[in-house]
C-alpha cells in the first residue's frame, strides 16, 4: 500500500479531477509544434545534428527559469520511459530508442516539452477540465520565451514551418478528453460524433489513432491548422465541446429512471469490487459505468476522481512500477483487480 | 481484391504506414478503414490524416510527375518523391523548394494556403512592427518642426494603422 499512496500522490496534475465541467471533461491540451530554422528536421537529422538542436533548446529553457525537469530520454531505463506515456508526457514515438530526444516536464506535470520528437520541439499543456483558453496562455507565453533565444523556421505565407503538412501554419493542437457514458448507453456517442466530425474535428479513442472508444472516453481535436487565427481553433473546439456537454447532460437526465442501466452500473460496480483478474479493457468500461453512476447519484461511496486516477495506475507501466518488478500478463491483470478494490476502498 | 479486414468487400482504401522505417501496406474497403479509424467518419476531411496524405502524394506518374519526382531540396538533399513517401519535409528549405506542389497539399488539407496565426515577436512580428513605428513617429517630428502638417498627419494615421496591427498580432 505505501508505494501504492505514492503512486497516487504522483499524479500528473491534470487528472486531478478538478476544472470547470470536470463530471465530463477529463482534461484539456495544447500542443505546439516548432522548429529551428538552421537545423535539419529530426527525421532526417543525423545524430549530430540532434544533438545540437537538443543543446540549443536546452539553453534557451534553463535560461528562462521555468522550473523544468530535463530529461534525457536515453537515461531512462524502458519502463520509465513507458510510464512518461502512460501520463500522456510524451508520445510512443519519443519513447522509443533514439538520440537527442529530450523531455521538459514541470513538477505538476502540465508542461512537457519534447525535443526532436517529430518536430524539433513539442510543446504541450495539460489542465483538468475544461481549460483549453488557459492552456493555451501557458503555452504561448513558453512559445514566447523560446522565440526570444531561438531562430523558428516561420514563413509570412505558411506560418510555422512543421515536418508534416498537417501541422502546418499554427502548428496548433487543441483537444479535450471528454467522458460519455450515458451518450454510448442511448446509442447517440457514433451520431453525435460523425456530425462533429463534419466541422473540422477529428475523434479518437483514448488510447490512440482507433475511433473505438474504451471506457466511453473519446479524445476530440481540431484537424485544420493552417488558415485560421489560435482563438479561432480553440473557440471553435470550444463551442462543440459545449454543445457536447449539454447532449451528454441530457442523456443523463433521461437515463436517471432506467433501471436496466442503474442495474449495469451496480453489476459493473460488483465486478469491480469482487473481479480476481481484470484486463485494462475490461476495467476501463467498468469503471467508466461507475463514474457515471458517482454522478447520477446512484453510487455513493467512491471518490469520483477514480476515473482519471485509474485510467493511468492500471496500465501495465503503471502497475509494474507500483509493484517493483517486471509482470507478465497475467499476473499484471490479478494485480490491476487488486489495485482497484484498493482504490475503491478508499 | 477483396479488403483485407472483412474479406468481404473490395478492398478500395490503399493505406501505407512507415513506423521505424519499415513500410506496411493495407487495403482496406472504405467501412473497415473508417472503423479501424483509418478514415475520418463520412463527410469530414478525407485528407487530414498522415496515413491518407501518403495516398494523395503519391499518384500515377506521368511524365510532368516524374519531373517533380525528381525535385530535391539543395539545403536537407529531400527529394519530392521521398517527400511524397514519408509525408514529412526534411527541412524549412523544402517548404521553398516544393511550395508548387505543396500548395494544392494544403489546400486539400486545410482548406486554407494563407497562415492567419501568430507570429513569432522577433522575426518579422510585432517587434518589426514597433521598430517601423518609432522610425514613423521621428519622422512625423520632423515633419512637424517644419511645419509640414499634411505630411505629418499622413505619418500619424500609418502610425494608427501600424499600432491597430500589432495589437491584433498580440491577441494572435
Ligand atoms: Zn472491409
Ligand atoms: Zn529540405
Amino acid at each position: 500500500m505505501g508505494e501504492e499512496n505514492k503512486a497516487y500522490s504522483s499524479l500528473s496534475h491534470w487528472i486531478s479531477g478538478d476544472g470547470p465541467d470536470s463530471e465530463i471533461v477529463m482534461s484539456s491540451r495544447i500542443r505546439l509544434a516548432r522548429n529551428l530554422k538552421d537545423f535539419v528536421y529530426p527525421n532526417i537529422a543525423d545524430t549530430e545534428s540532434r544533438k545540437k538542436v537538443s543543446e540549443a533548446v536546452k539553453d534557451a529553457l534553463t535560461s528562462e527559469d521555468l522550473c523544468l525537469h530535463y530529461i534525457q530520454m536515453s537515461d531512462l531505463p524502458e519502463l520509465e520511459r513507458e510510464l512518461l506515456v502512460e501520463k500522456h508526457l510524451v508520445s510512443p514515438i519519443h519513447a522509443e530508442n533514439g538520440t537527442g530526444k529530450d523531455v521538459f516536464i514541470d513538477d505538476k506535470e502540465s508542461i512537457s516539452i519534447m525535443v526532436n520528437e517529430e518536430d524539433h520541439i513539442r510543446l504541450q499543456v495539460l489542465k483538468p477540465g475544461m481549460q483549453l483558453n488557459k492552456a493555451w496562455e501557458i503555452a504561448s507565453e513558453i512559445d514566447d520565451r523560446l522565440e526570444q533565444k531561438l531562430d523558428f523556421a516561420f514563413s509570412e505565407r505558411w506560418g510555422y514551418l512543421t515536418a508534416c503538412p498537417t501541422n502546418v501554419g499554427t502548428g496548433l493542437r487543441a483537444s479535450v478528453m471528454v467522458h460519455l457514458p450515458a451518450l454510448n448507453f442511448t446509442n447517440n456517442a457514433a451520431k453525435l460524433l460523425s456530425a462533429v466530425s463534419r466541422l473540422g474535428l477529428a475523434i479518437r479513442g483514448l488510447y490512440g489513432e482507433g475511433s473505438e472508444s474504451i471506457g466511453n472516453i473519446y479524445q476530440i481535436s481540431n484537424q485544420v491548422t493552417l488558415g485560421h487565427t489560435e482563438m479561432d481553433i480553440i473557440e471553435n473546439l470550444n463551442s462543440v465541446t459545449s454543445e457536447i456537454i449539454n447532449q451528454e447532460k441530457k442523456a443523463r437526465e433521461g437515463l436517471m429512471n432506467d433501471i436496466k442501466v442503474k442495474d449495469r452500473i451496480r453489476r459493473s460496480y460488483g465486478v469491480l469490487r469482487y473481479a480476481y483478474q481484470i484486463s485494462s479493457e475490461e476495467a476501463m468500461n467498468l469503471i467508466s459505468h461507475v463514474r457515471l453512476g458517482i454522478d447520477m447519484g446512484i453510487i455513493n461511496d467512491v471518490d469520483p476522481r477514480v476515473l482519471g486516477e485509474l485510467m493511468i495506475l492500471i496500465r501495465p507501466a503503471h502497475i509494474q512500477k507500483i509493484h517493483g518488478r517486471e509482470l507478465d500478463i497475467v499476473e499484471r491483470d490479478i494485480k490491476r483487480a487488486e489495485l482497484i478494490q484498493n482504490r475503491l476502498s478508499i | 481484391m477483396n479488403c483485407q479486414r472483412c474479406n468481404i468487400r473490395k478492398a478500395t482504401v490503399h493505406l501505407t504506414k512507415i513506423v521505424n522505417n519499415e513500410k506496411t501496406e493495407a487495403y482496406l474497403c472504405e467501412e473497415c478503414a473508417r472503423e479501424t479509424g483509418q478514415l475520418p467518419f463520412s463527410g469530414g476531411n478525407p485528407f487530414a490524416f498522415q496515413n491518407l496524405l501518403q495516398g494523395i502524394l503519391s499518384p500515377e506518374l506521368d511524365s510532368f510527375e516524374q519531373y517533380q519526382q525528381k525535385l530535391e531540396c539543395d539545403k536537407c538533399g529531400l527529394s519530392y518523391r521521398d517527400f511524397t513517401q514519408k509525408g514529412l519535409f526534411g527541412c524549412a528549405n523544402c517548404y521553398d523548394t516544393f511550395s508548387e506542389q505543396i500548395e494544392p497539399i494544403f489546400k486539400r488539407v486545410h482548406g486554407n494556403t494563407l497562415h492567419n496565426g501568430k507570429v513569432p515577436g522577433r522575426r518579422g512580428g510585432t517587434l518589426r512592427i514597433k521598430r517601423e513605428i518609432e522610425e514613423l513617429r521621428e519622422e512625423m517630428q520632423r515633419a512637424v518642426f517644419c511645419e509640414d502638417f499634411e505630411k505629418a498627419a499622413e505619418i500619424r494615421d500609418k502610425i494608427k494603422e501600424l499600432e491597430e496591427k500589432e495589437k491584433k498580432q498580440k491577441q494572435g
